[in-house]
């Protein structure tokens, strides 16, 4: 298998290898991939879109309808792993490790056991693996996860004129839900973000992407011509189509986000939702 | 031998592209560890990345984020050979979010296929499969 | 004089053969973080800045998390 492997792999690599003769240099400005598209794109996409990053522009103006697909991708790969991974909670079953607060003991409860309130502050639910007291992790954690949140806001909203967007800033969100869940238990962050919002959530980024272009469909003009919006926010066509980037990168995030947290519920807690990393 | 060398420092970005696109795609075929083999992917999705990347370069531009020439009235002031291709890394990144959403479902069925089988190396799955269907 | 680009491109290659080859999955998973990171470098001196965002955040942050938890799922031991 392996000697197959190397002569198939040293063959396909070494035809690529031969035919780069045909290639362009790199850094080559008069290539083909850099000459006829992409000229129109900088030359007119801040005038088109008042948009000066025109990665920006073109993922959500010019090719709206790609980047819409490839959310619905991010959407699927969501439900796929929540069909493939989620389990049903059994009650009780194994045992249950808590640690009461102020004296730092640990107990641990057999099944068919009295249990503490969910939501005790003398008594806090531990997983059955080893964790140790963790003051400054938690306290590190809880002051940075603010600020994450905060930039990736701006990210989202200064899309138009830094690098970043919906992708990115969806992300950071969704990381920053994924430290909390790291710092503290899996649990309390589901208590937060649980697994309902994150599919309404999904849900909702791509309706709005969708829902965005079906308006401009009602409106009259193509499917994601935000131009039709005008009337709609009370602008010129140029801030129009601006404007239809926001509101379609805000919807990215939100499906990003919630996508990217339940991938990683289903993933770190193997379908259980009940101990995390 | 004299020829090649120039050809290999103007062109060097088109080598380290195929060197690990090949070794993702070794690693995809010849790899025994079920993890081994997505994280062989994960190398052969970014050598592609790698390649959209760098032929979007051009030698003196500058980021794609216009500076200057305003509303309206940008026409002319603007050169496209001052800035770097945009439309690869459009491409591109959104290729970036989708290869993170499909190594999560890879994950995903690695995790099943563990729950199922008790190991994640290929040849021990094989031989499982088949002494089960021999019974 | 090295070209910084051709440096980086060197180091990509080489902890990408690492994460192939390393024994242990955990390790195979962090070594990979560090490929991803280094490839992101790489992007951000070839101009494409949004691309380096975005590897830099999935990359190097979320995708490296995916892989620990799930080889924390299954096991760390590998024949190769």
């Amino acid at each position: 298998m392996r000697l197959l492997a190397l002569i198939a792999v040293i063959l396909t690599g070494g035809l690529i290898i031969f035919q780069t003769g045909a290639f362009p240099d790199f850094g080559d400005a008069n290539a083909p991939a850099n000459t006829y598209l992409s000229t129109y794109y900088l030359e007119h996409g801040q005038a088109d879109t008042h948009a000066p990053n025109i990665v920006t522009s073109v993922l959500a103006d010019y090719r709206g309808y790609d980047t819409m697909f490839e959310t619905t991708v991010v959407f699927a790969a969501g439900l796929a792993c929540f069909f493939l991974l989620r389990r049903k909670k059994v009650p009780g079953g194994e045992p249950r490790i808590y640690r009461h607060m102020p004296t730092g003991i640990t107990l641990r409860i057999a099944d068919g056991g009295k249990l503490p309130a969910e939501d005790s502050e003398v008594f806090r639910r531990l997983d059955t693996e080893f964790v140790p007291q963790q003051l400054i992790i938690k306290n590190t954690c809880r002051i940075v996860i603010p600020f994450i949140q905060i930039f990736a806001l701006y990210v989202i909203a200064h899309g138009h004129y830094s690098p970043g967007g919906g992708f990115q800033g969806g992300v950071l969100l969704a990381a920053s839900i994924i430290l909390y869940a790291i710092s503290h238990d899996l649990r309390r962050a589901i208590r937060r973000f649980s697994e309902k919002t994150a599919a309404l959530m999904g849900s909702l980024g791509v309706l709005i992407y969708a829902g965005t272009g079906a308006l401009c469909l009602l409106m009259g003009a193509n499917f994601l011509n935000y131009k039709a919006l005008a009337p709609l926010l009370g602008v010129d066509a140029v801030m129009a189509r601006s404007h239809g980037i926001l509101i379609v990168e805000i919807g990215v995030a939100f499906a990003v986000m919630a996508m990217i947290i339940w991938i990683y519920y289903n993933l770190s807690s193997a379908g259980k939702h009940d101990e995390g990393l | 031998m004299t020829d090649l060398l120039p050809l290999m420092a103007a062109k060097y970005n088109y080598w380290i592209y195929t060197i690990l696109m090949m070794t993702g795609l070794y690693a995809m075929i010849a790899k025994n560890n079920l993890v081994k083999k997505i994280i062989g992917m994960n190398i052969f999705q970014t050598a592609i990345i790698l390649f959209y990347v760098s032929i979007a370069y051009k030698t003196g531009g500058t980021l794609p984020i216009i500076m200057e020439g305003g509303h309206g009235g940008g026409h002319g002031a603007i050169n496209a050979a001052d800035y770097i291709n945009p439309l690869p890394h459009t491409l591109m990144l959104t290729a970036i979010v989708v290869s993170v959403a499909t190594m999560g479902v890879a994950l995903a069925l690695a995790i099943k296929v563990y729950r199922q089988y008790g190991t994640l190396e290929e040849d021990d799955i094989n031989h499982q499969i088949r002494t089960q269907a021999g019974q | 004089m090295i070209p910084i680009d051709l440096a980086i491109l060197t180091l990509v290659t080489i902890s990408g053969i690492g994460a192939l080859a390393i024994k242990d999955l955990l390790g195979a998973a962090i070594v990979f973080s560090a490929y991803s990171f280094l490839m992101c470098l790489a992007w951000a001196i070839m101009g494409a800045v949004d691309v380096a965002f975005t590897e830099a955040a999935v990359g190097a942050g979320v995708s490296t998390i995916f892989c620990v938890a799930a080889v924390f799922h299954t096991t760390r031991r590998t024949k190769d």
